[in-house]
């Protein structure tokens, strides 16, 4: 089983992604290295745009991520509601 | 470990990199502009043949008749590097967006008689594809250019250039919908009126010197079709037939055409008065594309201005033409 | 009034009118010749509206989030500056790796600049040019970024002073010089499995993830924030790389053995790429997050086989050369920085001797190799700067032909015995570093004889500073070279201890901490 990853930098916005991608996402892996944050979930990750704006407390437009974004691996999908990663087709 | 710094003055040991220092002296601080752009593209040393172009180096002044002593004359009066540039323009896009949501919310377009939406449409949609082109063209002159201060700008026309073909998308979406643009495209590939400014465009998609393609698609044909499309119809003829709302949405192209125009006279001026064999390559250029580019545009312009097309494409040419004398090219009566 | 309501379209479709949507088979010229550089290369497109985008960013979008990504970064910029940031970075020798990347990787990210709008212009398909034409301005940002960052170190350290000059001529960067521009001088196909699927997919992780976050952890903010800023870039342009590949080996099976071969190629080139980054974390950091070994099993192991596992189903194969980059893991930062260390009189930074607690360190991250064969030699240095015999090497070292990298390299299965490989080509001796450098080079020889390698180049009397006569009587050729570089004898060069940075920083520290 392969897994995929992504990686923000540590700032307030990106605290409120990862409390998202933590709730969606049960087998995620949280990896803290300076002022960076790694989640790695086998197989396939959701980053979905409600879990976060429950977070954030308004709306949220799933390209913000570009900002706070330091790497990633798998597959993007990336619809209005959804930011997916995956190795599974 | 931290540690609580004070603020001291500390003498630094240099003001800047010694290659802008060999330009501006040891003594002045440069802007970021300067240390972005001047002589950042490698010259020195050059590896290996492209296999693409295997008669000249990577980086090759020889990709264009043009010659200059030093490339790093040129200079974009707007000093735009990456952030300058892309700040500039999310200010702009925050403007545009707040419009275009203005013009949907309040549905302004319901406000705009039925033929000046319709001619707004068929003027406006087959420009998405001449604006690609203009990207296309500009990214040529990046990839095939010579030196940072000429190359770096026409990568920031590119983009911009892509999104006007983008926010015309998006007024064909806001005022019509995917029919509308497939009608757009279709006029693009078939229609009459259409065909010679399309035969133009492809033609300049085979440019291979770079300069010309500077001259001919940012001198000539938007030194033509912006003051035609957004000044005289879009902000004249039909802002007066009811379709002032009009003028909000195509706003970004006039401002971005008089604040692009005042790079491409800084780079047309310099080139030309590097020497009076590039005055005369230039001139001859622009005697080249110019009355195509007008013949080209003439019945686009009818499509709105109808019989006044005529005059008005005269009144752009001189314009134009006056434009050029200032910028050391003028055109002989006979070449215009 | 005939406005309809209108049916409210979705990303992708959106997307798609503002991309493809654009564009048309020409037919006033041919689509060969608006597109020359499609064919040459014998990859067979069928159909371009096969790609797939993996990012939907319209430009009033990419407008949107890069201003905020450089309003955010420049702000820190000119905090740091301000502040004296410089100051408060662990160590001084920290700032020699500055001086490494400064020399280094804006030229690099200024060629994938210019390469990727080749690119951008002459992709067939909308969506890869546009992906393209976007990383073409994502590069320019990243070279400017790490200007811009970097000029603030140079007005108060030595080595940064003249770095566009050095990264066209000295000899160690012309490894890094000749790989992009390897890349830039290829076909868009090539040049795009190189760099975006090589180069940024499987290995740039290891430049910005654990380099970048070391450079926080020894308190460049500065540093870290433009790397963090310009990964977040490469989270797209990554994404760009493993769609062309997966685009182009659907397109027809008869891609795969030439990607295949490029894959192999890049990956290696890559590889011998980054060994100054696996020096760079072992010695240059002085607070370490991780060792080069740790960071290549989880970005390389573990992460680029997900990849590979992914595209066997395509018949895509692990490159050969990870089992002797596998062995390699142990030896290359130890290998390298005993070049760099020797060679001290050669570079624009300076270099020393780990201290016996970082010796420790080493040995517990590299149990198999540190101790065997390279702690010896450190302390062995040791003893002879103690007598005050720093041990500077001033002869010039045989270079590989593709990747310039000096003979260092041992052989996989004997770190004692420096690994050699030669090839014979139209009755000129050509050598290699290693059996995947001299593939490379038989493949293309036409390619790589024409490669400009710095030893070479000084023996034929091409890098003396001009001026100088070679021929005059006192001519002396080594400082005649280094001259040519622009290198600052005494004071860009040779041992930290001792150096103006040192004591500068040393002296400034202390009236900054002082009250």
């Amino acid at each position: 089983m392969s897994k995929v990853f992504i990686a923000l930098q540590t700032n307030e916005a990106s605290r409120c992604i990862v409390q998202a991608i933590l709730a969606d996402n049960p087998d995620a892996i949280v990896n803290r290295q300076p002022a960076m944050i790694k989640i790695d979930v086998p197989d396939r990750m959701v980053i979905r745009r409600e879990t976060i704006e429950e977070e954030v407390g308004r709306p949220f437009d799933l390209q913000e991520i570009h900002v706070h974004l330091i790497s990633l691996s798998g597959h993007v999908d990336e619809s209005e509601d959804e930011f997916t990663l995956s190795w599974a087709r | 470990m931290q540690i609580d710094l004070r603020t001291v003055a500390i003498e630094p040991l240099r003001l800047t990199f010694d290659h802008i220092a060999r330009r501006l002296g040891p003594d002045r601080q440069p802007s970021r502009y300067q240390e972005g752009t001047l002589d950042i593209q490698p010259c020195d040393n050059l590896q290996y043949r492209p296999t693409w172009d295997p008669a000249r180096q990577l980086y090759d002044p020889a990709r264009t008749r043009i010659v200059m002593r030093d490339w790093y004359a040129f200079k974009d009066p707007r000093q735009y590097y990456y952030g300058a540039w892309t700040m500039a323009r999310a200010r702009q896009q925050e403007a545009v967006e707040s419009s275009f949501a203005l013009f949907e919310s309040r549905d302004l377009g319901s406000l705009i008689p039925a033929e000046t939406r319709h001619t707004a449409l068929q003027l406006l949609l087959p420009l998405r594809h001449v604006a690609y082109a203009a990207n296309l063209n500009n990214t040529a002159m990046c990839a095939y250019g010579y030196g940072t201060a000429v190359t770096q700008p026409c990568m920031f026309q590119a983009m911009d250039q892509l999104g006007i073909a983008q926010y015309l998308t998006q007024i064909g979406l806001l005022l019509g919908d995917s029919a509308d643009l497939d009608d757009g495209r279709n006029r693009w590939l078939g229609d009459g009126r259409w065909q010679e400014l399309r035969r133009l465009v492809e033609n300049t998609l085979v440019q291979k010197d770079w300069f010309e393609l500077l001259v001919a698609q940012n001198l000539v044909i938007d030194g033509l079709l912006y003051p035609l499309v957004y000044q005289q119809v879009i902000d004249k003829r039909l802002a007066a037939a009811g379709g002032v709302s009009l003028t909000v949405l195509t706003a970004f192209m006039n401002d971005w055409f008089s604040e692009a125009a005042r790079w491409v006279d800084a780079t047309i001026k310099t080139a030309a008065a590097e020497s009076p064999a590039n005055a005369a390559l230039i001139t001859a250029w622009i005697a080249r594309w110019k009355q195509r580019a007008s013949d080209a545009l003439e019945p686009v312009a009818e499509l709105a201005l109808g019989e006044s097309a005529a005059s008005v494409m005269e009144h752009l040419n001189l314009a134009l033409e006056a434009r050029c004398a200032r910028l050391g090219v003028p055109l002989a009566k006979e070449a215009a | 009034m005939d406005m309809k309501v209108k049916k409210k379209l979705a990303l992708k479709e959106k997307f798609a009118l503002m991309t493809r949507g654009l564009a048309w088979e020409t037919s006033y010229e041919p689509m060969e010749a608006v597109y020359p550089q499609m064919a040459y290369e014998g990859l067979r497109i069928h159909n371009w509206d096969a790609w797939e985008d993996p990012f939907r960013m319209t430009m009033d979008a990419y407008w949107k989030y890069q201003a905020e990504k450089e309003r955010k970064l420049y702000a820190i910029i000119d905090a740091f500056a301000q502040n004296n940031g410089h100051l408060g970075v662990t160590d001084a020798r920290y700032i020699n790796a500055l001086k490494i990347f400064l020399s280094a990787v804006p030229m690099l990210e200024y060629n994938a600049h210019r390469g990727f709008a080749r690119l951008g212009r002459e992709m067939r398909g909308v969506g890869p040019q546009i992906a393209c034409q976007m990383q073409a301005i994502d590069e320019l940002r990243h070279a400017q970024t790490q200007i811009h960052s970097l000029s603030n170190y140079n007005r108060f350290y030595n080595g940064f002073h003249d770095w566009k000059h050095m990264s066209d001529r000295v000899w160690y960067l012309s490894v890094p010089k000749s790989f992009f521009e390897d890349a830039c001088t290829c076909g868009p196909f090539e040049f795009i499995i190189a760099i975006s699927f090589s180069f940024e997919y499987v290995l740039t992780n290891l430049v910005f993830m654990p380099f970048i976050s070391g450079a926080a952890y020894n308190g460049d903010l500065g540093a870290m924030t433009f790397g963090f800023s310009a990964q977040s870039d490469e989270a797209r342009h990554m994404t760009l790389g493993l769609e062309v590949i997966k685009f182009m080996l659907e397109q027809d099976p008869a891609n795969l053995p030439i990607i295949q071969r490029w894959i192999d190629k890049w990956t290696w080139r890559g590889v011998r790429l980054l060994t100054i980054v696996a020096m760079l974390m072992d010695y240059m950091l002085p607070k370490r997050i991780m060792s080069w070994k740790e960071a290549w099993e989880l970005y390389f192991e573990e992460n680029g086989m997900a990849l590979f596992n992914d595209l066997a189903r395509y018949g895509i194969k692990l490159p050969d050369c990870t089992e002797l980059i596998r062995k390699e893991k142990d030896h290359l930062s130890h290998q390298a920085w005993n070049a760099f260390y020797t060679a001290g009189m050669m570079t624009n930074f300076h270099t020393w001797i780990p201290t016996p607690e970082e010796m420790d360190w080493l040995a517990s991250k590299y149990p198999d190799s540190f101790d065997q064969y390279y702690r010896p030699r450190f302390e062995h240095y040791r003893e002879l700067e103690k007598a005050g015999k720093r041990f500077y090497n001033t002869s010039l070292p045989q270079l590989c032909q593709v990747c310039q990298i000096p003979m260092l390299f041992t052989e996989g299965d004997d770190p004692t015995q420096i690994a050699y490989r030669q090839v014979t080509h139209q009755g000129d001796k050509y050598h290699f570093c290693s059996d995947y450098c001299r593939d490379i080079f038989t493949h293309e020889p036409d390619k790589y004889v024409e490669a400009w390698l710095p030893a070479h180049q000084i023996f034929m009397g091409n890098c003396f500073n001009p001026g100088d006569d070679p021929s005059a009587a006192g001519f002396d050729p080594k400082k005649s070279v280094l001259d040519y570089w622009h290198i600052a004898f005494g004071r860009d060069n040779m041992d930290f201890e001792g150096s103006e940075d040192q004591k500068n920083f040393a002296a400034w520290r202390d009236q900054a901490t002082r009250n």
